[in-house]
């Protein structure tokens, strides 16, 4: 709508109009990279504790029919450091600690004797590529009730053979999909995958999913820069999908 | 409101019929506070607002000399598309470059194994410095980004401003000989409105590509929790496709966007700052 007015007043109108838009020169601090290296992190905080609040514990990742899962020989390896951390197989036991009535070694065939989950599910990596697998394992859920684990704790710590480590939140830890998981394809795990053990949770990124596992520990507190190899870097820690 | 009432009874025989412009200022005036500033011009000045009341009552014709110019000027932008459109400047900034950044993690859409680079970004062109850090801007300014595409959308919509801009179907005839004008030297369509035909699509098109985002960004974020979305996409993969169409959306607009302002020089630009545009092409 046209309006007629003094040069003056416009102006003046200008100018107030002009400043009401100063709040937005505060986005100015992220040029500075000591503050937004701050800010950008508590923005994933941020985004972490929405995702959190966001996870339906019940609600199912989608599932896929034996026809739609890529070959074997296309689902990728994938590690931080060695793909083979020679672990001895014939020796392996899983370290159960923390906030559980029975702590202690656990062999492969006390997890394999737990109800057997298959399922064919996406994975889902945070550089963007998504393969379709098929997985075999035990739920975790069923798992942490065979140590006596006290599920009220928040976090379940996860440490590997290779030195990499991650921690989730119980939640998705007890979500029906996630899976202690011994095979690919129908067959055990190979050593590049993760043998003899690993983490598989469809509602979670791929570093979320550790590899060749050696410790499991319930707990109520996480060390501060020590939640996960990737997190303690700049990943985020939620890495829910 | 009272205060200017108060004002103008006090002033009325000596300002009537004489400069009806502070009035006028003041019904547009987007902030309704021009009253003080009346007051002051009226104190200072209150001699020739005598001079001048006695002058028409006299002589109606001729305007005086020191009758103030008067400029033909329009609030076209109010504060919260000015606030939402330089928010929105920057986080689509700030999401575009870290979004290439994220990219150049698996610059393709095809499958892992084997994999084909069908896109190498320059790092120069990245925000981030590497994933992990593209991820903590894009994470971060996901938020500013939908936040004010919701304030926008709402206020568009309930303030009925969206009528300047939304490209609808009489719009539709307008466009080419626009097109014609900016591209092949045509003559130049009379000015209607505040936008022009080509305008309107263009901007409501960013305010579709901004959608796509969005939508096709929750998916990518959280697809087994908006597994119901991600099927509306032709499912997870093929929405990083549509994810990264939508930003291809914005790449085309905003060079064309820049060079408009450019163009259409300073005052053009200074209104999407304060709002106000001084000489609008348009005549309602």
């Amino acid at each position: 709508m046209i309006t007629r007015l003094e040069d003056k007043e416009l102006k003046r109108q200008s100018r107030r109009q002009l400043l009401k838009l100063a709040p937005i020169a505060a986005l100015g601090v992220f040029a500075f990279p000591k503050v937004s290296e701050r800010l950008v992190k508590a923005g994933v905080g941020f985004s972490d504790w929405a995702s959190g609040s966001l996870f339906r514990g019940q609600h199912l990742a989608q599932t896929f029919s034996n026809s739609e899962v890529v070959p074997f020989s296309q689902f990728p390896y994938n590690g931080y450091d060695v793909l083979d951390p020679e672990v001895d197989l014939e020796k392996w036991t899983l370290t159960v600690e923390g906030d559980v009535q029975h702590p202690g070694e656990y062999k492969l065939e006390q997890i394999q004797a737990l109800a057997k989950i298959d399922q064919n599910t996406r994975h889902v990596c945070v550089e963007g590529w998504d393969v379709i697998g098929a997985f075999g394992g035990a739920r975790i859920s069923d798992f942490m009730v065979l140590v006596g684990a006290n599920t009220g704790a928040r976090f379940l710590e996860v440490e590997c053979a290779d030195d990499y480590y991650e921690s989730i939140d119980m939640a998705s830890a007890l979500h029906p999909q996630s899976l202690l998981c011994y095979e690919m394809y129908g067959q055990p795990l190979d050593r590049k995958h993760g043998a003899p053990l690993r983490l598989q949770m469809p509602t979670k990124l791929g570093y979320k999913q550790a590899k060749y596992l050696d410790t499991v520990r319930v707990t109520n507190v996480l060390k501060p820069d020590k939640t996960g190899y990737w997190e303690d870097q700049g990943y985020s820690w939620f890495g829910g999908l | 409101m009272a205060n200017e009432d108060g004002v103008d009874k006090n002033d009325e025989q000596k300002n009537a019929d004489t400069s009806p412009q502070p009035e006028v200022a003041a019904a547009t005036s987007p902030s309704g506070e021009s009253a003080p500033a009346k007051l002051e011009e009226v104190a200072a000045n209150p001699e020739p607002a005598v001079d001048k009341s006695a002058a028409v009552a006299a002589e109606p014709g001729p305007i005086p000399a020191d009758e103030p110019e008067l400029v033909r000027a329009a609030y076209e932008h109010p504060l919260a598309i000015r606030i939402t459109h330089w928010v929105n400047a920057i986080s689509l900034f700030v999401m575009v470059t870290s979004g290439l950044r994220i990219f150049r993690a698996f610059p393709t859409f095809g499958p892992k194994i084997p994999e084909k680079v069908l896109l190498d970004i320059p790092k120069s062109l990245t925000l981030g410095g590497w994933l992990g850090g593209a991820l903590q801007w894009h994470f971060t300014f996901m938020w500013l980004f939908a936040g004010s595409g919701v304030v926008y959308f709402v206020f568009q919509a309930f303030s009925g401003h969206y009528r300047t801009m939304l490209f609808t179907l009489r719009d539709v005839p307008g466009v080419w000989p626009m097109a014609r004008h900016y591209f092949f030297f045509g003559p130049k369509p009379p000015a209607k409105g505040q936008y022009n035909p080509l305008q309107k699509l263009a901007y409501t098109s960013t305010i579709g590509f901004g959608v796509l985002s969005l939508l096709t960004g929750i998916v990518l974020y959280k697809p087994a929790q908006f597994s119901w979305l991600a099927f509306v996409f032709g499912g997870y993969h093929l929405t990083r496709l549509w994810h990264f169409a939508a930003m291809c959306g914005f790449l085309a607009f905003i060079p064309g966007h820049l060079i408009m302002v450019l163009l259409h020089g300073w005052g053009n630009f200074y209104s999407m700052l304060s709002g106000w545009k001084r000489e609008p092409e348009y005549q309602e």
